[in-house]
């Protein structure tokens, strides 16, 4: 699945320390067996600074749940949920049975399992924490027809893994933990190709999605100041956007590269010849018009800093079937930035105010969450604010 | 026997061991022990990780099922590091006032629980496992509660005189419904 040869190379490199310091381990005290092999590489480390799931690189299926929380769940109780959520993704990520796993046959297989967890408003709320809460508010937007039933939420749990049975034991034992603390609020699944890391994915449009990411996670990504608890974590944005693929289809080639800024097969800017290539965004064509136009959604969508990027993971989503035939597509907007006002925030104000593919697309539910930072093997995800 | 079911006198809910629940008197002692994960370092076992001398005995993977009232169990891995078989006689918890060592005996769909004559025996440089349908710690009656999440103390007490603590997770968990027979095995 990850190709990518350094982030691959750096994967691998996690993985195979841990083997060797738990065979080194084993050495010591059981020279009489023979040494387990070595685990393939498809364990992505629970333990760190961060929260894994989010510079993971994209696994192919992922699921979404948001819970609220039950009257009573207070900020106790939302410690002994989250050390038991922690339990639960520190042994399935690492392809080991959860406890009390009544399907522990399925955990062998961790598949780059990712499972990263977010609090929302009404947790701070509920915790009676909300001087620690940072911001998490949305301005309502115009192009939105957000719906309660994908919108919201007090808790995230964000699952990824490579296969779908993996990702549906671990879903399930997730939530047999949350669902005497949390009632679930909404559940969404979504889908990427399987191909190399550090190739551009396509939406359901056929776009090439998410070309340009930031270079410098640190900066852009994880939070380095404001609220202590959350240093190392992140904020995530989830907006689930419907296509009106019917619509789209009946856009020929031209005005789809129009509305973009890009040719749709290359994804080079209208500017350029590959996918890569720096948009010119001052260059005019022929009549004196701008060849990106003004209201292509390469240019709405620029940061004008590269540090102000956001860090883009989506998913595509593909529903059930209408009777006539039509589809339930969209895509699973996913982004993690260290300021949500700063980097999120004037970018989504742009693209609603004049976006030529708001003529296709539509944003139908919205949520933010506060990701904490990471834990290590004693700890829990969370601990930093609820401990 | 008086066999009796055990939703009666319900057996609420899992115990879980706390992540690092287990008890590990050895610096490495979660990286082997972990039955299902030979190969996993040892931090994610939940074993903690000591300088102390070696122990004979480690506790890894403990849970306990969540209950509100009257019993439960609780269930994890026994792992022996030494030459020689070590016995359990009794466990105790500050959770129940009364705790016995139990099994699970039977087969098909009658299968009934009973303390375990002479305690539990872990083999030489081997394991014993607690688990749902098995060997288990039964808490006879529960002080107070115990919600899912809870860490909950245990100490084990051995033959030679020596004892093992470890704490436990309380879990949910819908399994672990046997009879039980209080009389049998005695």
């Amino acid at each position: 699945m990850d190709r990518n040869p350094t982030r691959r190379a750096l994967f691998v490199g996690g993985a195979a320390a841990a083997v060797a310091a738990a065979a080194a381990c084993r050495a010591d005290r059981r020279a009489d067996r023979p040494a387990a092999p070595a685990r393939t590489p498809d364990v992505v480390p629970f333990h760190g600074a961060h929260q894994a799931g989010i510079a993971t690189p994209p696994q192919v299926h992922a699921v979404f749940v948001a819970f609220d929380l039950r009257p009573g769940t207070d900020r106790a109780a939302l410690g002994r949920l989250m050390r038991l959520l922690t339990d639960d993704a520190r042994r399935l990520t690492a392809g080991r049975q959860g406890l009390a796993d009544a399907q522990p046959e399925l955990a062998d297989r961790p598949a780059r399992l990712t499972v990263t967890f977010g609090f929302g408003p009404g947790l701070f709320a509920k915790a009676k924490l909300r001087d620690r809460q940072p911001r998490l508010d949305l301005p309502r937007f115009s192009i939105d027809r957000l719906e309660d039933r994908w919108s919201g939420g007090d808790l995230l749990v964000q699952l990824c893994a490579d296969d779908a049975v993996t990702l549906a034991h671990a879903l399930r034992l997730i939530v047999k933990d949350a669902r005497d603390f949390a009632a679930v609020r909404w559940t969404q699944r979504g889908f990427r190709r399987n191909q190399p890391a550090g190739q551009t994915q396509r939406n359901l449009m056929g776009q090439l999605d998410g070309t340009v990411q930031p270079a410098d996670l640190d900066k852009a990504v994880w939070i380095s100041d404001g609220p202590e608890w959350l240093r190392g974590g992140t904020v995530m944005v989830l907006r689930r956007i419907s296509m009106d693929l019917e619509k789209w289809d009946e856009a020929d080639e031209g005005a789809k590269a129009f509305a973009v800024g890009r040719d749709l097969r290359t994804g080079a800017p209208l500017t350029g010849k590959a996918e890569h290539d720096e948009p010119d965004f001052t260059a005019k064509d022929e009549l004196g018009f701008p060849v990106i136009s003004d209201n292509a959604h390469i240019r709405l969508a620029r940061a004008a800093d590269p540090a102000l990027r956001m860090l883009r993971r989506g998913y595509n989503y593909d529903e059930s079937i209408s009777r006539d035939g039509v589809a339930d597509s969209g895509l699973l907007f996913v982004s993690y930035q260290a300021d949500l006002h700063r980097q999120f925030v004037p970018v989504q104000r742009r693209l609603a105010a004049s976006d030529l593919l708001n003529l296709w697309t539509t944003p139908v539910g919205s949520a933010v969450f506060a990701l904490p930072p990471g834990c290590g093997p004693g700890g829990w995800i969370g601990e930093t604010l609820l401990a | 026997m008086h066999g009796f079911r055990m939703h009666d006198f319900r057996l609420p809910s899992t115990v879980a061991s706390l992540t690092a629940a287990c008890l590990a008197l050895t610096g490495c002692g979660g990286a082997e022990s972990a039955p299902d994960a030979p190969t996993s370092p040892a931090a994610s076992s939940g074993a903690a990780a000591s300088s102390a001398p070696a122990a004979a005995l480690t506790v890894h993977d403990a849970w306990v099922k969540a209950a509100d009232e009257g019993m439960t169990a609780a269930f994890g891995t026994l792992v022996n590091h030494t030459g020689a078989a070590v016995t359990i006689t009794s466990a105790s918890t500050p959770a129940s006032p009364k705790v016995e060592l139990h099994e699970v005996a039977g087969s098909g769909g009658e299968m009934t629980m009973r303390p375990v004559e002479g305690g539990f025996t872990v083999p030489a440089k081997g394991r014993l496992e607690l688990r749902p349908g098995g060997f288990h710690i039964m808490l006879m009656d529960l002080a107070e509660p115990i919600r899912p999440g809870d860490q909950v103390a245990f100490t084990l007490r051995l033959a030679g005189g020596g004892t093992v603590e470890f704490t436990a997770l309380g879990k949910s968990f819908q399994g672990a419904n046997e009879n039980y027979e209080p009389g049998a095995g005695r």
